[in-house]
């Protein structure tokens, strides 16, 4: 590898840009290929699909084999509630590389105290939201059970990308939610894509278990798009 | 899929004027530990970040990622249960693994 290959993936990780290294494995030749951009040949398509994928592989090119890493941006979490929940939730989905955000206009809430090194606003949650690049690779979760706070975010979560949408609250919380939004302007088609209530059922009971059963539906949600 | 910091690492080794090498699994069979795309940065001293494996080969990567270093021609190490070196090492997991070694530079 070229050092000048290396400095430009190690400035597009750090950008969170999409990119992929093609590696010709008989030689070493590469190619660097920007994925937000329409491929301009077979090997630059055959990269796209792999990050539509998530899905580093090689790839048999005229009686040649090439290997495409892929390098997609990090997950984005965006948490709706700075609660007890959030604190483990946030702290786990950093472990797993993931980008978090916590948004609570509550300041007693989100505070540095309660969520030291996260990334916080204390904006109303749709502006907040609409001030973060929601991408493919976003998923947005409420816990305030607080329909002023959620709902505005739900709404703008549901006009947006993000690949997975959650909800905390109980199936009877949850129904009335749905009504809300419906009347809102939401076809109940739409409304299938929150999870709500939020989570695997893992018989979760503390904080930190049910962050557990959140992250793993996310990360469900995340791999069944591979699939 | 890249969540290391194998390719930060490389380019901080390299910047202190170290021989650098990167592996990079290119191909899996089976219950492989870890998915391609997955890489281990190796210097010449033999320090390693990063994984290509669960620690069952990444002794054996990083010597080679050393010699790559020496001679900077670029190879491909094929670990498996069928594969004797790869008995020796330990995939314990029966999966297969292709890794491609190549010196930075």
């Amino acid at each position: 590898m070229r050092p000048e290959t290396l400095k430009a993936l190690v400035a597009a990780r750090a950008e969170g840009r999409e990119i992929a290294l093609a590696t010709r494995l008989a030689d070493g030749a590469e190619r660097l290929i920007d994925l937000t951009v329409p491929p301009s040949d077979e090997l630059g398509a055959k990269a796209v699909g792999a990050a539509v994928r998530d899905e580093s592989g090689p790839v048999e090119l005229q009686g040649e084999t090439w290997f495409l890493n892929i390098f997609n941006p990090p997950v984005g979490l965006v948490i709706v509630g700075a609660v007890h929940i959030a604190q483990p939730l946030s702290r786990m989905a950093a472990t797993m590389g993931w980008t978090v955000t916590v948004i609570d206009p509550r300041t007693a809430f989100a505070s540095e105290a309660r969520f030291p090194g996260v990334a916080l606003s204390t904006e109303w949650p749709d502006e907040a939201l609409q001030g973060i690049a929601v991408t493919s690779r976003t998923a947005v979760v409420t816990l305030t059970h607080d329909p002023k706070l959620d709902d505005p975010a739900l709404r703008t979560a549901l006009e947006s990308r993000a690949f997975y949408i959650g909800a905390l609250g109980s199936k009877k919380t949850h129904a009335a939610r749905l009504e809300r939004l419906e009347a809102a302007g939401f076809t109940p088609a739409r409304l299938m894509a929150i999870h709500g209530p939020v989570g695997l059922a893992i018989g979760a009971r503390t904080p930190a278990e049910i962050a557990v059963s959140i992250l793993a539906d996310i990360v469900r949600a995340l791999r069944a798009a591979a699939r | 899929m890249n969540d290391d910091r194998a390719l930060e690492q490389a380019a901080a080794w390299l910047a202190e004027g170290r021989g650098v090498a990167l592996a990079t699994v290119v191909k899996t069979w089976g219950s492989a530990p870890r998915p391609a795309g997955s890489q281990l940065a190796i210097n010449d001293e033999g320090a390693f970040v990063g994984s290509v494996s669960g620690g069952c080969i990444e002794g054996v990567v990083a010597a080679e990622a050393r010699e790559a270093i020496r001679d900077g021609k670029v190879r491909t190490l094929s670990f498996g249960v069928s594969n004797e070196r790869a008995w020796e090492v330990g995939l314990a997991c029966g999966g297969q693994i292709d890794v491609f070694v190549e010196r930075i530079g």
